[in-house]
């Protein structure tokens, strides 16, 4: 699996306007439903699922990166996006640290492996400290999705 | 580092896997002890199981075995309480 494979295009964000962590995951749902995902009344549902798990731990694994997720039964596959910050978020990282590159994962109720998979295939990226510093620099979604698929051919 | 690490073997039976809210518990843990920690499939590379990041790397799903290696001056606590861990760790939440 790559990255290309579950994050959908059309619903990158180069420059989040929000400035908390509820919203941000409301911008980036947001921008997932602008692109065509979820029914009427889906997305309130998602933003409260993802926040609850939240709630549960910080997605904000560190070196100013977090991956808010959620299982919801509005998707039959795993779809995701990538957003970022320019001046950074608070989200309770594990480091404390605010944070600028946010993958944002849906998967289907019943298929834990491809959410691991995916999240490994996100960790396999930002585990890169160069890429999160070009994520972060990244004028458009375009760029962002050209670099999403250039790092992963190499 | 002080000679061999204490190595033991544990098997994830999470139904889930290692996904994300086991690993942020496991680092919470292994941060709490001196002592190096490393994970690795059994075929696989030893990642340092202090990074989140890094283990989101390996995509443990149930049943995997997973060699757990610990070094340092409280190894032999930290080898327990981390093994029990992996191994009891159970929850149906993502």
């Amino acid at each position: 699996m790559r990255m290309s494979d579950f994050v959908v295009r059309e619903a990158i964000c180069a420059d989040l306007k929000a400035g908390t962590k509820e919203g941000v995951i409301r911008e980036m749902v947001e921008c997932l439903r602008a692109a065509g995902y979820f029914k009427t009344g889906e997305p309130e549902d998602i933003v409260k699922a993802i926040l609850k798990r939240e709630l549960l731990g910080s997605t904000g694994i560190g070196r100013g990166v977090a991956i808010p997720h959620t299982k919801h039964m509005s998707v039959d596959r795993l779809i995701g996006t990538v957003a970022v910050s320019r001046g950074g978020v608070p989200f309770e990282s594990l480091d404390g640290e605010p944070v600028h590159v946010f993958v944002m994962l849906v998967s289907p109720q019943d298929r834990p492996g491809d959410h691991l998979r995916a999240l490994e295939n996100v960790s396999r990226s930002l585990r890169d400290d160069s890429f999160v510093r070009s994520l972060r620099q990244a004028p458009s979604k375009e760029s962002i999705w050209g670099m999403l698929d250039d790092h992963e051919q190499t | 580092m002080n000679g061999t690490p204490l190595r033991t073997t544990v098997v994830i039976s999470n139904p889930q896997g290692l996904h994300m809210r086991p690993i942020t518990a496991f680092v919470e843990r292994a941060g709490k002890f001196r002592s190096a920690v490393y994970l690795s499939k059994q075929e696989g590379q030893r990642i340092n199981a202090k990074s989140p990041l890094a283990l989101l790397g390996l995509a443990a799903e149930q049943g995997t075995e997973l060699i757990l290696e610990v070094s340092g001056p409280d190894e032999q606590k930290a080898l327990e309480a981390l093994a029990e861990f992996l191994a009891s760790y159970k929850t149906d939440e993502d």
